[in-house]
């Protein structure tokens, strides 16, 4: 056993038990407490996979900000308490079952595939001289159509937002 | 010249579009001039291709205009073919045509300006389509013709549109002849997966090597036939034809007389050397013809409308002519074809004379002793009557003559049927013009006012015409008479492919003179019974009983096929409309709807409005398009 | 290390993400478990992208540049519906989705 299997499983393990913890949690700030927990084990795999500036990109963007967004939205709103009524179980034992069959059947499907292992050495494809120089020429269009994006979908978040 | 032919048709045409576009802006005598100029000067160039065609060893000329259909090796040009059928035809179209244009524009004039302008450029298009029928290279090219004045003869039956009874009758014609195109159309067709071609030089030249009564052949001759049956008014698809009097009189003289039925006569002409191959179809043709000129003339003892007689008069000449082609006398059908032509419409135009005096009435037994109030068409009324009976010298004596001879070669029972019905032929046409011309008038007070003799430009093309009926039958003279048959002569080229193949036995001298003689004879005596009956004939007011009610009703064909065609498909229609329509396809159509309707509104219960659902069918959406990728 | 297990990995938190997605009515934890499994499907291809560039290609790294176009999508998504998210609170005091059933009508 190598210390990249042995961080990938604890990696693996509380990116899992902390995503069920989202799921699972009564309380709304603690299901965002342990969805960051989920991005910072995914921001581990990424290391893992030689993909650091990613990893960084993706705490700061998503456990930064993001996160800090919806704790800021649920504490604004007060909704810290479990609001949501005890009823109509069967639509989560509807929704676990689902989902449970939708992982066998996806698990079905790549079982039998047959893919090269991921060797242990590492490579520098992550490193940002390298996503840098992809991303401002192959890909430089969709890039100043994302900003676009952006754009848009900060003028709507400020028109929706507003106090009519 | 010959290369110039194109002109003939062009010149109609250009006449069609200049009257039929114009027709709100120009005045009547400009459309009468363009009407008849276009014509006439198309009986020019016809006049100067015929001095070139008639010369010793002329041969047939194509003249190439561009190609019409082009698919895989079928190739179909819209080439003219000029050569001694059709400069012939050429000249009868356009000579005799150009006469009944100048007489329309007398007989029209009471039309609105639009209406006149209208006439004339159906009257255009039917001689433009008729000079394609007859120059047309290929059997396509003549089947355009074909359809062309199937169509014009429909718009002039029905040119008095506002009478519901005239649009019945043009709707009659169309479908009548629409049951024989449908036979042109496959026999086309036949031709083309036979031969691989509709040209006439290509199919006549292959047909030989069929051999006699090959049954490819004996197949593409029914079907030109049934055809030819549907255009030229044979039995059993002859009936249109009376009904399309309704149409104005000059329009009865060109089409129904002089040029459009005899489309059948000429394609028959044409094909010869298919129907001298096939004699069984041979027979068959001799057979219908010779029952379609005795059915004919029966009918037409005891019509009293004088259109009606001379229509019927003219579905028995027809009748005559299939059976000279059904004998192998191509010539003499030919020869009878313009023959016809001159005296037929003759006998139109002066009826159409004698109605325009009596003020629209038609019927004969209201007329009576115009003798002195319109001597010119009474004279040449009475020589197209001496023509068509077949007094010696006159121009249907001769042709009629040649037709009897042929068929008494052929079988004595042919001839001695057909000359049964030259003898009614006299009969009628006589009877028709002594009730008309002699006797005193019976008509009422106000019409005999009126009575005058017709003006010049309807009594011109009268004179023309009847010198034509006396004169125009001294060119196919035949032997005995110790002079050259011309019309024999020059036609000689066309019938050659087929001649090998006709048992040649002429009859002797004698038993010519004989036939003539006989036949001259009794003709006379029906002409003087005819007198003898009807020269005071006087409205008793008899009903007509026994053989002569049936003649009178025209022996109920028209009844007969009402009762065995129209009135079973019309229930028949009643059935699938009622039966089939309403309960079964609006069932199934209404049913669908009805079952969508009721099933979109079980659906719509799931729309429930509530995200989680939706999300929760698109999951279950996911996971069993999965499965079925992942196990099929 | 075989792949198989990054792929195993990513479907199970993509499954967790739709489990919650089914459970939940909570619109903010709908949006989170979404989050989630967007980051399912970024962390695949991340995978991919390194045993792609283990096999030598130079274009691996346009995996990653995927991801980052995923993250800006995220974001914008993020803004928008949190909009949303404060707007139907205000007018109705409440993150339920299922009082949002108008389209029923």
């Amino acid at each position: 056993m190598d210390l990249q299997l042995i961080l990938f499983i604890l990696l693996s393990a509380v990116a899992i038990i902390s995503a069920l913890g989202v799921v699972f949690s009564k309380n709304p700030v603690s299901s965002v407490l342990c969805l960051i927990v989920t991005f910072i084990a995914i921001a581990g795999h990424y290391i893992l996979l030689n993909a650091q500036f990613l990893a960084v990109v993706h705490i700061i963007v998503y456990t930064g900000a993001i996160m800090v967004l919806f704790l800021f939205v649920i504490m604004l709103m007060n909704l810290n308490a479990d609001i949501e009524p005890q009823k109509r179980n069967w639509m989560k034992y509807a929704g676990v079952i689902s989902g449970g069959v939708m992982f066998l059947v996806l698990l079905a499907a790549v079982r039998d595939a047959n893919m090269p292992a991921l060797s242990t050495t590492s490579t520098d494809i992550g490193l940002i001289e390298n996503l840098g120089k992809t991303l401002f020429t192959t890909y430089v269009v969709p890039f100043e159509i994302s900003s676009i994006l952006f754009l848009s979908a900060m003028v709507g978040a400020v028109i929706i937002g507003k106090k009519d | 010249m010959i290369n110039l032919v194109w002109l003939v048709p062009l010149l109609p045409l250009l006449g069609f579009l200049v009257n039929g576009l114009g027709r709100k802006v120009l005045s009547k005598g400009l459309v009468g001039v363009i009407g008849s100029g276009t014509v006439l000067a198309g009986f020019v160039v016809s006049l100067l291709i015929f001095l070139e065609v008639r010369t010793e060893g002329f041969n047939q000329q194509i003249v190439h205009l561009f190609d019409f259909i082009s698919v895989g090796s079928l190739k179909i040009p819209f080439a003219f073919q000029v050569d001694r059928l059709s400069a012939l035809f050429l000249l009868v179209i356009t000579g005799v045509g150009s006469l009944i244009h100048i007489y329309s524009t007398s007989y029209m004039h009471d039309e609105s300006n639009e209406g006149f302008a209208r006439y004339f450029a159906y009257l255009n298009l039917f001689v433009f389509s008729m000079l394609l029928l007859v120059l047309g290279a290929n059997y396509v090219m003549m089947f355009i013709g074909w359809e062309g004045v199937g169509l014009c003869s429909y718009l002039l039956i029905g040119f008095w549109f506002k009478n519901p009874a005239y649009n019945k009758a043009a709707n009659k014609a169309f479908i009548m002849n629409r049951i024989g195109d449908l036979g042109f159309l496959l026999g086309i067709f036949l031709m083309i997966t036979q031969f691989g071609s509709v040209s006439f030089n290509d199919v006549f030249s292959q047909v030989p090597a069929l051999g006699s009564n090959a049954g490819v052949l004996v197949a593409i001759a029914m079907l030109l036939f049934v055809g030819a049956m549907g255009k030229s008014a044979q039995l059993p698809l002859y009936t249109w034809l009376p009904d399309a009097m309704a149409g104005p009189t000059p329009v009865s003289a060109l089409i129904h007389a002089a040029t459009m039925v005899t489309a059948g006569i000429y394609m028959i002409a044409r094909s010869n050397v298919i129907y001298t191959l096939a004699p069984s179809i041979q027979m068959v043709v001799a057979i219908v013809g010779l029952a379609t000129a005795v059915f004919a003339a029966s009918i037409a003892l005891k019509q009293n409308d004088i259109k009606k007689v001379l229509a019927y008069s003219t579905v028995s000449q027809l009748g005559y002519m299939f059976l000279a082609l059904g004998v192998g006398a191509y010539t003499a059908a030919v020869f009878h074809v313009m023959t016809h032509a001159f005296f037929k419409a003759l006998l139109f135009l002066g009826s159409g004379s004698v109605i325009h005096a009596m003020g629209g009435e038609q019927d004969i037994r209201k007329m009576g002793g115009l003798k002195k109030y319109m001597p010119i068409t009474n004279i040449t009324f009475l020589i197209g009557c001496l023509a068509i009976a077949g007094i010696p010298g006159f121009a249907g004596f001769f042709s009629k003559d040649e037709i009897l001879a042929n068929a008494f070669v052929s079988s004595p029972v042919f001839y001695a049927v057909g000359l049964f019905g030259a003898l009614m032929t006299a009969f009628y046409m006589f009877r028709l013009y002594y009730m008309t011309f002699s006797g005193t008038f019976r008509g009422t007070h106000e019409q005999e006012h009126h009575l005058h003799e017709s003006p010049a430009a309807i009594t011109f093309p009268l004179i023309v015409l009847a010198i034509l009926s006396i004169v125009g039958g001294w060119v196919g003279m035949p032997e005995v008479f110790h002079v050259k048959n011309f019309l024999a002569a020059y036609l000689a080229p066309i019938f050659a492919p087929s001649a090998p193949y006709l048992h040649e036995h002429h009859l002797s001298h004698s038993m010519e003179w004989i036939l003539m003689g006989i036949s001259t004879v009794l003709v006379i005596v029906m002409i003087f019974w005819a007198r003898a009956k009807y020269v005071a004939w006087k409205d008793e007011g008899v009903e007509n009983t026994g053989l002569a009610k049936v003649l009178e009703n025209k022996w109920y064909v028209d009844e007969l096929y009402d009762a065995i065609i129209v009135k079973p498909l019309y229930s028949l229609s009643k059935f699938f409309q009622d039966g089939i329509e309403k309960s079964g396809i609006d069932a199934l159509v209404n049913g669908v709807g009805k079952g969508v309707q009721w099933g979109s509104q079980q659906i719509r219960l799931l729309q429930s409005g509530q995200v989680g659902f939706y999300i929760f069918a698109m999951v279950i959406g996911m996971i069993v398009l999965l499965l079925i990728s992942l196990f099929i | 290390m075989p792949i198989q297990y990054y792929i195993f990995l990513s479907i199970a938190l993509f499954c967790i993400g739709i489990m919650g997605v089914l459970m939940r009515r909570n619109a903010i934890i709908i949006f989170m478990c979404i989050e989630m499994m967007l980051n399912a499907v970024n962390l695949l291809l991340v995978s991919f992208s390194k045993m792609w560039a283990d096999a030598g290609r130079v274009d691996a790294g346009s995996a990653q540049i995927f991801v980052f176009f995923i993250m800006v999508v995220a974001a914008a998504e993020v803004a928008v519906g949190l909009a949303i998210i404060v707007m139907m609170y205000r007018n109705s005091h409440s993150v339920d989705v299922n009082l949002l059933s108008r389209l029923k009508n």
